[in-house]
């Protein structure tokens, strides 16, 4: 049964981990335009190169 | 915390903090002291459209960047300062799509986002910790025992406790507020349920009982929380859209001091100001024309489809349009004193006997709240006293009784199938104003039309327009080419569709309120009034020097889907009537070309409340569909009342709902999704009451067990949700 000493906070840090997911995307307005993004993903735009945004420019 | 901190990026503007998150994931870059611009972009529907109007938009020099969201079907465009709006709309209408602009203070003062997103965070812990009880109750009932089981029954305490308190907080506090005057609403029972449970559960826990209840309070927490989440989303987005509504017409005046127009808001004029109204803009004010000729529409008032002409001393009223020549007009009434407020009065009593509506939820609740505490006391003393005075065991049972009772499918019964019935409608251009609309729809059993603007466009259309010999209709058109008036534009375009003869007219001019006349050939041309042009006669002629005059007729083009509508009415068993305040020979004609046999004609808005009243009153649950002020008090006395996204400001607040695509063949649409609605909704409540008669025994006979109860919740719920995705 030792086991469970490990298992239980396995799970739970598991869990919350999905929760703390969960407020990301809730904070950054992931939720705000669900249209929107499902039909972004069929457009060809950034194909290429990426966009041109603060977020996906070179991290170094 | 606010998103800024997610990304190092500039903000696009210091006060819009909350939208830099998607500021960033947009195309292109916004700059520091940019203006943000919101457009409303009611056409746009696929991916291909967001790539065509982000591209459009960025291509107009000095817009730094721009962020379609194709749900609410808005673009949020930042540019410099210099960049004029029209350009943003013009550059839009170029690529094919109608853009309009909104007014940023209006729709921001009517968000209400983040009511939704407190919702959903609660219940996304809700779903967090009712997944990890539940995989420790799993093992419980597996037969966990002794010290395991206390141990996994704490673990589960430690998870619940916190979240009950912060999850369930939108219930108790509900709950409290009925409870404080004395009221008993359906939180009620659902906080006694969650609180009951947690509380008995954790004294269970401390005494090394057998069942907690956690799982169930956690469950019943989370579903009823889904519930509350989609009736919210559900009227944030009809509320945004409304406001947008409200946010496409800025109130303003141009104000002449000093004789140059300056842009005011209405509300800043006031008696004796001098205001300048140009052609093609609505009165802002009631008054009097001091200097100036023109035509005006009155059709948003009377209802009238013929533009009637003004001069110097005539009075004007909020709400006309200026069709020709610009008008200065001396303000005589402003903001609530004006005929466009007159009737506010009639609405808001006809308001108040809306929300007396008795909606099937409130309906459900009323019979079901007393009848929960009832069961749940009768269990309890039954069980006292065959125990003989058992009260753990006897308040076990209760618990039990409670949470299966509880109104997990109820509380999903209704707001799971007005989501799914409010994106329909939305999805066919519907948007759903108020909450019990489409239980009202649902039940409507007449549909009375407003006719100018609501049946037809109030635009003119050019009537036997290939009876008139071709040069005629070359120099009518080249005239009308030189005036904005609708009758020209209707002239123009008739024009257009044929091939005629070159004509070359000089000296063209118009003169406001009468016609527009110019030299051809050395002869005097005139498209215009009869008595003007010099014809004998009435309505709108041409004269040609030398040649005679012809006459041009013009009809009210019909909207879109007008035939199939009816049809569909026709279909469903619902007998039309027409209230018109135009003339009896106008109504007569569409009435007859569409084979409606049932019409009043010269309808004064008093008259049309009064026919609403006395159709009500003999029973009738009727459906309005109106657009003008002549149509506000009876959209407001109907049961259920629908007003086109052209109509006037007080007609779409006093409808139930907003027809925003041109089509009118929608309503017939909209009446067979709310019937379907209420199927669903009465099915649901159906699958609950099975599904309590089944319970109910059950717990009250102490065989519930946590295992039982967390399968009959789920079950049921499912069940319920997936009833209402049928709806369609």
């Amino acid at each position: 049964m030792n086991v469970l000493a490990y298992l239980i906070p396995v799970s739970l840090v598991l869990g919350g981990l999905g929760l703390l997911a969960f407020w990301w995307t809730l904070r950054s307005d992931q939720y705000d335009d669900p249209e929107g993004d499902s039909a972004r993903i069929l457009r060809d735009d950034y194909d290429d190169y990426p966009a041109e945004t603060p977020q996906s420019r070179p991290k170094d | 915390m606010t998103a800024t901190d997610f990304h190092n990026g500039p903000s696009a503007c210091p006060g819009c903090d909350a939208t830099a998150m998607a500021t960033s994931r947009a195309a292109g870059t916004a700059q520091d002291g940019d203006r943000t611009t919101t457009l409303s972009l009611p056409s746009i529907h696929c991916a291909a459209c967001i790539s065509t109007v982000e591209r459009g938009l960025l291509a107009v020099p000095g817009v730094s960047s721009v962020r379609v969201n194709l749900t609410r079907k808005r673009a949020v465009v930042h540019a410099a300062p210099t960049v004029a709006e029209d350009a943003l709309t013009s550059a839009l209408a170029a690529l094919g799509y109608d853009a309009q602009l909104l007014d940023e203070a209006t729709l921001t003062a009517g968000q209400s986002d983040t009511a939704a997103r407190d919702l959903l965070m609660r219940l996304g812990v809700a779903g967090f910790a009712m997944m990890n009880v539940m995989l420790l109750s799993v093992a419980v009932w597996s037969g966990a025992s002794d010290a395991t089981r206390d141990l996994f029954h704490w673990v589960s305490a430690a998870i619940a406790l916190p979240t009950i308190l912060f999850s369930s907080k939108p219930f108790y506090v509900n709950a409290w507020r009925a409870l404080r005057v004395a009221r008993l609403n359906m939180d009620v029972p659902i906080t006694l349920a969650i609180f009951l449970a947690a509380g008995m559960s954790l004294f269970e826990v401390a005494h090394s009982g057998d069942h907690a209840y956690f799982d169930a309070a956690l469950s019943l927490t989370f579903f009823l929380l889904a519930g509350r989440y989609l009736d919210q989303r559900t009227r944030t987005v009809a509320r945004s859209a409304a406001t947008e509504l409200a946010a496409l017409e800025a109130p303003t005046a141009l104000l002449l001091d000093d004789d140059t127009p300056k842009t005011v808001p209405v509300d800043e004029l006031s008696v004796g100001d001098l205001v300048l109204v140009r052609p093609g803009a609505r009165m802002p004010v009631d008054g009097e024309i001091v200097s100036g000729a023109s035509e005006l529409d009155r059709a948003f008032l009377t209802g009238e489809s013929d533009p009637v002409s003004a001069a110097v001393g005539d009075p004007v009223r909020a709400g006309e349009v200026n069709l020709t020549g610009p008008l200065h007009v001396r303000v005589s009434a402003v903001g609530a004193d004006t005929m466009l407020h007159a009737l506010a009065d009639l609405v808001a009593v006809a308001e108040e006997a809306k929300s007396r509506y008795n909606s099937l939820a409130d309906r459900a609740a009323g019979i079901y709240a007393p009848a929960v505490h009832l069961l749940a006391f009768a269990a309890f003393v039954m069980w006292l006293y065959l125990t003989g005075g058992d009260i753990r065991y006897a308040l076990n049972i209760a618990v039990a009784t409670l949470i299966i009772t509880c109104p997990c499918a109820l509380g999903l019964a209704v707001p799971a199938v007005s989501t799914v019935a409010s994106g329909a409608l939305f999805r066919h251009g519907m948007l759903v104003k108020h909450a019990t609309a489409l239980e009202r729809l649902a039940e409507v059993d007449a549909v009375v039309f407003d006719k100018t603007g609501t049946l037809t466009l109030g635009a003119p259309e050019l009537l036997h327009g290939d009876t008139i010999p071709d040069l005629d209709m070359a120099l009518a058109a080249k005239l009308a080419l030189a005036s904005e008036h609708p009758r020209s534009r209707a002239i123009a375009q008739a024009a257009a569709r044929r091939t005629l003869p070159e004509v070359e007219v000089t000296e063209i001019r118009e003169t406001p309120g009468f016609g527009i006349s110019g030299q051809w050939q050395g002869q005097r041309v005139a498209l215009g009034r009869a008595d003007w042009v010099g014809a004998e006669g009435s309505g709108t002629m041409l004269n040609v020097e030398g040649r005679g005059s012809v006459a041009f007729d013009f009809e009210d083009a019909l909207r879109p889907g007008v035939e199939p509508l009816l049809q569909t009415l026709e279909k469903q068993g619902l007998p039309v009537t027409i209230l018109s305040g135009d003339t009896e020979a106008h109504v007569k004609r569409f009435a007859g070309a569409l084979g409606l046999s049932n019409w009043h004609a010269g309808v004064l808005p008093e008259q049309k409340a009064d026919i609403l009243t006395e159709m009500a009153q003999s029973g009738r649950k009727v459906l309005m569909v109106g657009d003008g002020l002549n149509d506000t008090a009876a959209l407001a006395l109907a049961h259920v009342s629908i007003a086109p996204a052209s109509a006037l400001d007080a007609a779409r607040v006093a409808a139930d709902m907003v027809l925003v695509a041109p089509d009118v063949s929608r309503i017939g649409d909209a009446v067979r999704i709310a019937r379907s609605a209420r199927r669903r909704i009465l099915e649901n409540f159906g699958v609950a009451a099975c599904y309590n008669a089944v319970a109910i025994p059950f717990a009250f006979l102490g065989f519930a067990t946590p295992l039982t109860a967390a399968i009959a919740m789920s079950t049921s719920s499912i069940i319920v949700s997936l009833n209402a995705l049928r709806t369609r």
